[in-house]
């Protein structure tokens, strides 16, 4: 379960609590305000950006932004969902069987999630195909079940899967609109760059979503190492 | 999976407050718990997704509908009116025997226009493209094999190269009045009616759609024509 251990974040993520917990569960969060728990997801250890989980529907559905978006919500559904059954089970599922236990309440929240989306956007239920059924088998889910939401109470969970499914979310966005804005010179199918704008038409093959996905991980480092840079000045 | 695994939170946090025991041990649960807990929340989840599945049905079979009859509309171009015709027992018949599910026999589909002149029948075929099935609607005359057109009801090729069997008009456009067994050719088609220009960059969708076109053809047309021949009922 190697595929769990998120890299170690630059800031520490969380305000480590003043009081120590009632009962000592083995690898459980330190407590942290909810807002702490939502934003992780979203910032500090970004599933796509910083965990590197979840890597083949980023690069499968990432062509255009529709797709993007509609995953990362499926996801995010799937994430909360999963998250608050196994936190509310947590004390029941015995430790044997857990692994089991989540698989089958992802599974069905993906069940569920596949249905829902087939029933209200059609055409986005098709051009997904086989990618929400595999939510099942993305390790972001499994990884937040073993590692958070089995050792929190519900509502923690829930802000954890909120975060990480709009972390997902976002950078899948991010992703698939550079790749649709590149490779057919749209966003959401409407026409942004006019008649004239030759598409990069492989952008939207599978080479540019490794293309994109190691710009954005550059882009991010950067980032990441100037304001490393800036707060070593600052302390020196 | 042990304590120690490191999960999210950052090995250097500076001031958690409780330190791991030494060995922590999980009591010993009997088999029998364990196949019930998992018999138990298997049955949940196989209740729920049952429920859901029944509630959304409705939904989706119509939207399967709705986006079928716009294809037949499309390739029957100004039809006022069509009968559905089951494949049944090697006949095309109006009125299947009930010992058959009818969502689960071939279909094709006989338009008419306003007074009652039969134009042309639609009917569907999937065969492999490029990389994966092709899925056309196809509107034909029987008597003559003349195509009226067709549709790509679903495909997944190349974005930007094989998908232009689904987008490119003047590859769609040039199928009507064209005679079938069609043939592809790369230069401009000619006066030849069995000719067809294929797509630069997607040889192979547009010889998959062509061979789809020559195979539902040669399929359907005897059974059509045998259905009209017994008079249209």
């Amino acid at each position: 379960m190697s595929t769990t251990v998120a890299p170690p974040s630059v800031t520490p993520a969380y305000e480590p609590g003043t009081t120590s917990p009632p009962a000592f569960i083995p690898g459980a969060p330190p407590p942290a305000t909810l807002w702490a728990d939502t934003w992780r997801g979203i910032a500090a250890e970004n599933p796509v950006l910083v965990q590197m989980l979840g890597m083949c529907p980023t690069m499968a559905v990432t062509n255009v932004l529709a797709n993007g978006i509609a995953m990362g919500l499926a996801t995010t559904f799937v994430l909360v969902g999963s998250g608050l059954f196994v936190s509310l089970f947590r004390k029941y599922i015995a430790h044997e069987v857990r692994i089991t236990s989540y698989i089958l309440i992802i599974a069905t929240f993906v069940t569920l999630a596949d249905l829902l989306l087939a029933a209200t956007f059609p055409e986005i239920s098709k051009a997904l195909g086989p990618f929400i059924p595999l939510i099942v088998a993305n390790c972001l889910l499994l990884g937040r079940a073993e590692a958070f939401a089995a050792k929190v109470g519900p509502v923690r969970a829930v802000a954890d899967g909120m975060g990480m499914g709009l972390g997902f979310t976002l950078s899948l966005s991010a992703m698939s609109a550079i790749r649709e804005l590149l490779g057919r010179g749209s966003l959401l199918g409407f026409d942004i760059m006019g008649p004239r704008w030759e598409p990069w038409v492989f952008m939207v093959l599978p080479p540019g979503g490794f293309f994109t996905l190691g710009l954005l991980l550059i882009t991010v480092g950067w980032f990441e190492q100037r304001r490393r840079r800036a707060r070593a000045a600052v302390a020196a | 999976m042990t304590a120690n695994a490191q999960h999210c939170s950052p090995p250097a946090a500076p001031s958690v407050s409780v330190a791991p025991p030494a060995t922590v041990k999980a009591p010993e649960v009997s088999s029998f718990k364990l196949l019930a807990t998992l018999a138990l929340a298997g049955a949940a989840a196989g209740l729920l997704v049952v429920a859901v599945y029944r509630a959304t049905l409705p939904t989706i079979e119509k939207y399967a509908a709705v986006k079928e009859e716009s294809a037949v509309r499309e390739v029957l171009k100004s039809a006022a009116r069509w009968d559905t015709l089951y494949l049944q027992k090697g006949a095309l018949t109006k009125t299947p025997d009930a010992h058959d599910d009818r969502k689960s026999l071939p279909r094709a589909y006989l338009g008419f226009d306003a007074s009652g002149r039969e134009l042309g029948a639609a009917i569907t075929a999937q065969e492999p493209g490029f990389q994966e099935e092709v899925l056309l609607m196809i509107g034909f005359e029987p008597a003559t094999g003349t195509l009226i057109g067709f549709k790509v009801v679903d495909e997944k090729e190349t974005p930007g190269l094989g998908d232009k069997i689904e987008r490119d008009t003047s590859f769609s456009g040039q199928f009507a009045g064209r005679l079938t067994p069609l043939h592809g050719v790369k230069a401009r088609a000619g006066d030849d009616p069995h000719q067809v220009q294929t797509i630069t960059g997607a040889t192979i969708s547009s010889r998959a759609v062509i061979r789809i076109i020559n195979h539902a053809v040669e399929r359907w047309q005897p059974l059509l024509v045998a259905y009209e021949k017994g008079g249209i009922r």
